[in-house]
């Protein structure tokens, strides 16, 4: 598994070309989280990153969104393999342009007098939000796109990063317009 | 009616229909364990936990039911995760039962405890951790349930110590609906459609072969596999899975295909214009080096678990469903084609397969005064057997050479550990089996290295009168690995020697409560088999004591083409 900050850090780029979102609804059971991952080690597909909450009112079943490098395995294997788990209950399959994807970023940046204007001002071109403040740091909160969050991540890096988390990106399918 | 968990599982396994379960009692599956007292069902007290999970699968080949097994907690389940990894592999119904800390213990490191749910994610099609002592019905029929449709396979339900010893209104759920199983919903009839494009390339095919996997016997369909070769004229090559889905007495049988398939199996696949996979998998020791195989096949791939399609090689036309179904649906199609043939002609392909036949049949060097050959052995056994006796076999030159030389004429009387290859399954396999069918001869052909990983359970065997015959082909090597550094690593022998005498395994034999047989040169076999199959009181295990240099041939090398067959060196100058 590649834990999407990771390698954007690296790289400073988008995830994998070619990459696929599975949006796996599962039973809200101990251990679900292990068996999908588990799967995934076990069979050599590589996940680019993971989302996981609970979707319905009464807590029975759980979305997991899973952003797939498809280079390591045919979309296709993955999927039926992933349909074997007895506690995965659907799978749908959201291609990158048949989806809308968000993704939400925590920064925590070192700022002295003359960046933490700068910062601000940042922020607020990318119409993200300060969400913390101390005498020399500031914490700045950016959810878009996913490709957004790699630009505004890859202007920060004039700056000191002190800690950055992104979720992962979440999707659902785009609307017809008719 | 109110009753302890440990009395509600016992109950639910009394509901599921189990006649007898293989295990080894401890600590926390203690509360379990008092209930079977008065419980119909035959508890077999074995020696080492890994022996109850393949005496469970033994019985579970041959009988098609689901086998049972019951473990305590740390030790004891772990020691049964090989017979759990077996079972996963080679698709066998196997339901574990181990004992777990109590629940306010779990995940403190307590006594004898180990996260055995975790340990078997990926070996088991799915397990449990009780945690309500209302769930025990629920999830015991849950485990059945999904241990014996779909694509069969082990499961594996962790039961605390405190959850057993509370009280539940009992219950039995009524129907599938009420195993909480919202995302399992195995496939069986194959897509109409589908089948009637594999019934039009069946049509069109020169060379076709009907490659059969374990598949075919999971779903109970030699019958319909017969009927579909009868009316095709279609060859039939059963793999290492698959040995008597098909009777090897037939005409269209070409054997085993693979590593150490006969030449004429592994050829035919290698040309034909169209494999019709029924239940197989393309198991890298059936197709060789992938990219080479077949290349000119067309691919019906036949297979209960949808992910079998596509997995290795693409299929043309990819059915998921029941081997049985789907085969029964196929003779329809073929039936509703009035006007247009069923097959073309095939006698040019028969012509073909009979010269491979004739050049190219199994072969061995005769003993020529000197030592047993392993393979005379196997014929030998098998011409003084009944036709149906179960033939149970470890891992190793010797599976090979059971495989090879034993006629299987019906289903279910060959019990093998495939996928897995897990040394030292015969011995308690052969138990199970024989538990299963107690109207059988059961013979395990064994090699020297596995009988020493399992052999303890010939204690089980005799305290409990199970009365299997065990013959050790003893050629004091681990003869495959041997055969390996022979062929592939220039006679450098690295960790193989074993002994012919030590152990002494007449003594051993008779240490264990059975008759002890030797077998010295190639005149003592015929009497000593004669001998063996005389007792039907008491295990018996026979002492052959065979050519250390003799080796498995066919052999496809690992990772070369299947072109590349090596024979036997006597048959090279013909290739």
């Amino acid at each position: 598994m590649t834990p999407a900050h990771l390698s954007a850090l690296e790289g400073g780029k988008s995830p994998a070309p070619r990459h696929h979102i599975l949006s796996v609804l599962v039973e809200n059971k101990a251990g679900v989280l292990a068996r999908v991952a588990g799967l995934f080690s076990r069979r050599g597909f590589n996940i680019y990153s993971l989302a996981v909450a609970p979707t319905d009112e009464d807590g029975r079943f759980s979305r997991i969104t899973i952003v797939v490098d498809v280079e390591s395995a045919p979309l296709e294997q993955v999927i039926m393999q992933l349909d074997k788990l007895v506690n995965v209950v659907s799978i749908g399959e959201l291609s990158p342009a048949e989806a809308v994807e968000r993704e939400l970023a925590l920064v925590t940046v070192a700022v002295g007098p003359t960046e933490r204007s700068q910062v601000i001002q940042l922020v607020g071109v990318f119409k993200g939000e300060v969400v913390g403040v101390g005498a020399d740091r500031l914490t700045v909160m950016l959810a878009g796109r996913p490709e957004k969050i790699d630009d505004f991540e890859g202007l920060l890096e004039h700056y000191t990063v002190v800690e950055l988390q992104r979720t992962g990106r979440i999707a659902l399918p785009k609307l017809e317009r008719h | 009616m109110k009753m302890t968990g440990a009395q509600a599982l016992i109950k639910s396994l009394e509901m599921q229909g189990v006649d007898v379960m293989f295990g080894l009692p401890g600590g926390a599956i203690l509360p379990v364990y008092d209930p079977i007292i008065d419980s119909s069902i035959r508890h077999i007290l074995v020696r080492h936990e890994q022996g109850a999970g393949h005496m469970a699968e033994g019985y579970a080949m041959v009988t098609g039911r689901p086998g049972v097994a019951m473990v305590t907690s740390g030790p004891g389940a772990t020691n049964i995760v090989t017979p759990l990894a077996n079972a996963y592999m080679d698709s066998t119904p196997l339901i574990v039962v181990s004992g777990q800390v109590a629940t306010p213990s779990i995940g403190t490191d307590a006594f004898q405890e180990c996260d055995i749910t975790g340990v078997t994610m990926g070996i088991t099609k799915h397990n449990w951790l009780i945690k309500n002592v209302e769930d025990i019905p629920r999830v015991v029929a849950a485990a059945f349930h999904v241990a014996t449709t779909g694509r069969p396979g082990p499961v594996l339900i962790d039961l605390p110590k405190d959850i057993s010893n509370q009280t539940m209104e009992w219950y039995w759920p009524s129907s599938v609906d009420e195993l909480d199983l919202p995302g399992y919903h195995p496939v069986i009839f194959g897509d109409p459609v589908l089948v009637g494009q594999a019934a039009e390339l069946i049509a069109q095919a020169h060379r076709p072969v009907l490659y059969v996997g374990g598949g075919v016997l999971k779903a109970r369909a030699a019958e319909a596999l017969r009927a579909l070769a009868d009316r095709t004229g279609i060859p039939v090559v059963t793999t290492l899975m698959a040995r008597g889905a098909f009777p090897d007495s037939h005409p269209q049988a070409l054997g085993m295909p693979g590593m150490h398939g006969h030449y004429t199996a592994v050829t035919a696949m290698q040309r034909s214009d169209l494999l019709i996979n029924l239940g197989a998998r393309f198991d890298d020791r059936v197709t060789g080096r992938i990219s080479t195989f077949a290349p000119e096949a067309k691919i019906i791939h036949v297979d209960i678990d949808p992910a079998e399609l596509g997995k290795v090689r693409r299929p043309d036309v990819g059915i998921a469903g029941d081997c049985r179904r789907v085969i029964e649906e196929l003779l329809l199609a073929m039936d509703a084609r009035s006007d247009e043939p069923v097959v073309q002609d095939l006698a040019p392909w028969w012509r073909q397969l009979h010269d491979w036949q004739d050049r190219f049949p199994l072969h061995y060097a005769d003993a020529d005064g000197g030592a047993i050959k392993p393979q005379n052995v196997v014929e030998q056994l098998r011409d003084a057997a009944p036709v149906d006796t179960v033939v149970v076999a470890g891992v190793g030159q010797h599976q090979m050479w059971a495989s090879q030389y034993w006629n299987f004429e019906y289903p279910y009387t060959w019990v093998n550990s495939g996928g897995a290859g897990t040394m030292g399954f015969a011995v308690p396999a052969a138990i199970g089996a024989k538990v299963g069918r107690p109207d059988r001869t059961v013979w395990a052909i064994d090699g020297d290295g596995c009988f020493q990983m399992t052999a303890q359970e010939l204690v089980t065997a005799s305290s409990e009168q199970i009365p299997v015959k065990i013959a050790i082909l003893n050629n004091a090597y681990l003869g495959m690995v041997r055969q390996w550094q022979e062929m592939f690593y220039e006679e450098r022998y690295s960790e193989v020697y074993l002994s012919p005498d030590l152990p002494d395994y007449v003594k051993w034999a008779e240490a264990m409560g059975c008759v002890g047989i030797r077998a010295e040169s190639p005149e003592d076999v015929g009497p000593v088999i004669e001998k063996a199959n005389a007792i039907d009181d008491r295990p018996v295990v026979v002492d052959f004591r065979t050519d250390a240099f003799e080796k498995v041939f066919p052999m496809v090398p690992a990772g070369a083409s299947n072109d590349d067959i090596v024979v036997h060196p006597d048959q090279a100058a013909q290739q």
